[in-house]
């Protein structure tokens, strides 16, 4: 029931579980060599994958090197691809398995960088200190100094402030690879969480302790720079 | 009642626990602590408002893409492929 057949070989597989019907027909028109169709997909999911493959890599370049290398692939893969999972997860997979690779070879010229990638799985993501103590009255409580301040600001507007673009990309840059990865594809691409633990390779359980991570870090920032412009 | 649950949980673990919740994924008894809390303590909520901001500004940001001569190099591979 959940068959169908494709292909000139009349192969019959089971019917992609991931594939929307928008994919389907996306799939198909790529396949007939549907340039806007292509050129809509790389002007849409190249910025995170940039920022995906920049987590592995050393320069700018070699991130842009790592995406063009993908596409490409992807142009070669088209007609082999099975659609056992979405598109956008083959297309990213490919991409970081790329990046991986070029991140390899890159270690291997520029030593010790791979001491430098910080651990960060564990411990608190809000400073200890904005909370009141164990003896307090409210222990764990916010700490009248600790308490956040609303932002009056409209996240779509920020977005586009030059200074908010430079921050998110400088903190980005900062985060230890699979926090970015994660957070770049949840909420930069807006992949859902299976789909990112499918390219990923994480559990579950996993992807939303990066998530989680990483996000509170972007917060963190976006908090001080809101607090240094009020000031 | 509803305040004595929403102090089961501190601020300081609310905030940890945010992410969880805000992906539906908390167990039942501390989704509802949760919520408690939050009905208590404006912080917290300006703390999950933030978190909201975070995304949505990460969901917005211009981030770098590929170079125009990359993405004609692209095009160019596309067209030749069917060719």
């Amino acid at each position: 029931m959940d068959e169908e057949r494709i292909g000139v070989a009349n192969i019959t597989v089971p019917a992609p579980r991931d594939m929307s019907p928008a994919e389907v027909e996306l799939l198909d028109r790529l396949r007939a060599g549907d340039e806007p169709a292509f050129a809509d997909i790389v002007d849409r999911w190249s910025r995170s994958m940039l920022s995906v493959a920049r987590g592995h890599v050393s320069t700018d370049a070699s991130a842009q090197e790592v995406v063009q290398d993908t596409w490409l692939a992807v142009i070669r893969g088209l007609d082999g691809f099975q659609g056992r999972s979405s598109l956008k997860t083959w297309v990213f997979r490919i991409l970081v398995n790329t990046a991986k690779t070029r991140g390899v070879r890159e270690d291997r010229t520029v030593p010790m960088s791979s001491l430098s990638i910080e651990i960060d799985d564990d411990g608190p993501t809000v400073d200890p200190s904005r909370f009141r103590g164990p003896d307090d009255q409210y222990p764990g409580g916010w700490a009248p100094h600790g308490v956040p301040q609303r932002w009056d600001t409209d996240p779509e507007r920020a977005a586009q402030n030059h200074e908010v673009r430079t921050l998110v990309s400088a903190i980005l840059d900062e985060l230890p690879e699979r926090q970015r990865s994660v957070v770049v594809l949840r909420d930069v691409e807006g992949c859902d969480s299976d789909e990112v633990c499918t390219v990923l390779a994480l559990s579950a359980a996993n992807q939303r302790v990066l998530l989680h991570r990483g996000r509170a870090r972007v917060r963190a920032a976006l908090e001080d720079y809101y607090h240094r412009t009020d000031a | 009642m509803t305040t004595e649950r929403g102090l089961r949980v501190h601020c300081e673990e609310v905030v940890e626990l945010i992410t969880d919740y805000l992906e539906g994924r908390l167990d039942e008894e501390t989704r509802l602590d949760v919520e408690a809390h939050l009905e208590l303590c404006d912080p917290c909520v300006v703390y999950i408002e933030q978190m909201r901001d975070t995304i949505a500004t990460l969901g917005h940001v211009p981030l770098e893409t590929l170079s125009d001569d990359a993405k004609a190099t692209l095009l160019d591979a596309f067209r030749s492929r069917t060719v």
